[in-house]
């Protein structure tokens, strides 16, 4: 996966604009993914320009820089607390280390980008998680930023928007990771209380700490396609309980049998839903 | 005494010797009375909840329960809570908010149930609900770790004005075990994880993630249930006066973590 991220970014295009501006070209020597889902080939040039979701409707992961660009308006989003970076609390053996690796192979400060933006011309902050960095695990930085985020929506009364994929809390933070899961759930509820509007999409995987915090915690709770969304990790799961699982079990189609998410969106149709959902939730601008 | 590794409170802290949940609930309470069920799908063992007195003043009191002998332990599942227990315990929470009670918790679990059943029916959904209406909750809220507090599903009872946790009670984001699979691909070098993670009640109360760590030198005997009832019965005291306490609530958690320096 990591490889194939690789190479399927093309930076310039998707980071700055959004589909539009990607331009679809191919050439002999074009690199090629094989789909796990349909085991076809397909050109990587072709399946950026579907938002790197297969013909088949597999849908293939994206580092937070292109969501920004596939769901903010072109040129809204502004970043807050870009340099909000975590500082191995506890001395964490290997941690130091480890989040080297994560920003150089990310390119990012930490597992979360956060800020402003408009959608569908409906102004709102986003925040999306990243998982290159560390499998987009919450440590104190992720619920610091996230926390602030809603702060600032609580104090400008804005709704807000959270693309949600991740291991779950980062183990390296111990304890303090743990008590991010209160803190940004505490101020999702004053944000809540105040009569605004926070709509979570759940990506593949969103799991453990953020699953059992801020991911359901939206008034409205979106899905992707085939995510996989739960709490406890499925492996863990077969092995305790030494039962086969259910087909698509912790899948997002698992989970609105459930009762769990309120809709599955497919990623093109995700900026027009999310646009509308703005819409109609903000009550200065309707009549 | 020799100090204890912090591996060495791991295994101190999952001794089925120790007080449980309904131990706590029986020796510094009066007139407990149980209340099951969730009302929305099941009652989960794993939960003990009810009202009972605290020093003469009613009190909702909440407890995982592990179970002593293998045969409590098996009808509990060891102090794994499924979503319902979760639910049980929030339904008794808004019950206590209601009727102006205070809650006490008592936790001691390896975390949430894992199981299929759990996630279909919304083990995450459950903890995170408790975690954004605890915050909320218009009456006081005091939660003691007495073993276990593992992860998450310990989380979702210690949304709480005051956390406090018993000298050998470990609190942890994982398992050491399964941190040291995780990390090291062995599950042997739990020791080694364990003392990474700072999961000692001594390393919560330096991180500033709980108030008071409470000594065991007497644990199960008279005495030590007499000094939890006089410590929760003067703290509630303090708690029931104090005007800012939500505000209070939420400044607690909000400055675990916070970081001043920002590095370009
Ligand atoms: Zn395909």
């Amino acid at each position: 996966m990591a490889f194939l991220n690789f190479n399927l970014k093309p930076k310039n295009e998707l980071e700055q604009g959004g589909r539009a501006a990607a331009p679809v070209h191919q050439d002999e020597s074009e690199p090629e993914v094989t789909c796990p889902n349909c085991h076809k080939s397909i050109p990587v040039s072709k399946l950026w320009a579907n938002l790197n979701v297969c013909p088949c409707g597999r849908h293939f992961r994206v580092n937070a820089r292109q969501r920004i660009g596939m769901i903010a308006d072109r040129g809204s989003f502004q970043e807050m607390d870009a340099d909000l970076q975590a500082d191995d609390p506890l001395g964490f053996a290997g941690y130091q280390a480890k989040l080297e690796t994560a920003r150089i192979s990310s390119n990012e400060s930490e597992a979360v980008v956060c800020g402003t933006a408009s959608i569908r011309g409906n102004r709102c902050c986003l925040f999306v998680m990243e998982a290159a960095f560390m499998m987009g695990s919450m440590g104190t930085a992720v619920g610091e930023k996230i926390t602030r985020l809603f702060e600032y929506a609580l104090e400008h009364r804005l709704s807000v928007v959270g693309f949600t994929v991740s291991g779950g809390a980062r183990m390296q933070e111990g304890l303090l990771s743990l008590m991010q899961m209160a803190k940004v759930s505490g101020a999702v509820k004053r944000h809540s209380d105040a009569g605004l509007f926070y709509l979570t999409v759940l990506t593949d995987p969103t799991t453990g700490g953020v699953t059992a915090s801020f991911a359901m915690e939206g008034d409205i709770i979106l899905a992707e396609p085939g995510a996989t969304v739960g709490f406890a990790g499925a492996r863990v799961i077969e092995q305790t309980t030494r039962k086969a699982l259910p087909k698509g079990f912790q899948k997002a189609e698992f989970l609105l049998e459930h009762g769990f998410v309120d809709a599955i969106v497919p990623r093109k149709a995700q900026a027009d839903a999310i646009g509308n959902l703005l819409k109609l939730h903000d009550r200065e601008a309707a009549v | 005494m020799i100090q204890l590794t912090p591996y060495d409170r791991v295994k101190t802290a999952r001794d089925n010797k120790r007080p449980t949940g309904l131990d706590y609930i029986n020796r510094v309470f009066t007139d407990f009375f149980e209340l099951h069920g969730d009302r929305r799908y099941a009652d989960d063992s794993a939960v003990v909840g009810g009202v009972a007195y605290l020093n003469g003043k009613p009190v909702t009191v909440i407890a995982i329960e592990k179970g002593h002998t293998t045969k409590e332990r098996m009808a509990r599942a060891f102090g794994a809570p499924n979503p319902e227990g979760y639910r049980k315990a929030l339904r008794l929470m808004k019950q206590a908010e209601k009727f102006r009670r205070p809650v006490i918790c008592f936790i001691d679990t390896s975390g949430a149930y894992c199981g299929i059943g759990a996630e279909e029916r919304g083990q995450g959904q459950a903890i995170a609900e408790n975690l954004m209406e605890m915050m909320t909750l218009k009456t006081p809220i005091i939660s003691i770790l007495v073993g276990e507090g593992g992860s998450g599903g310990a989380l979702a009872l210690a949304v709480a004005d005051r956390v406090w946790m018993l000298e050998n009670a470990v609190y942890s984001v994982i398992s050491p075990e399964g941190c040291a699979s995780i990390l090291w691909k062995d599950a042997g070098k739990a020791a080694e994880a364990a003392a990474n993670l700072k999961l000692t009640a001594r390393d919560a109360l330096t991180l500033s993630v709980i108030e008071r760590m409470i000594k065991e030198t007497d644990i199960g005997h008279p005495s030590f249930y007499a000094q939890i009832r006089q410590l929760l019965t003067e703290e509630l005291e303090a708690l029931e006066a104090n005007d800012l306490l939500l505000q209070q609530r939420y400044e607690r958690f909000r400055r675990i973590g916070v970081q001043e320096k920002e590095t370009v």
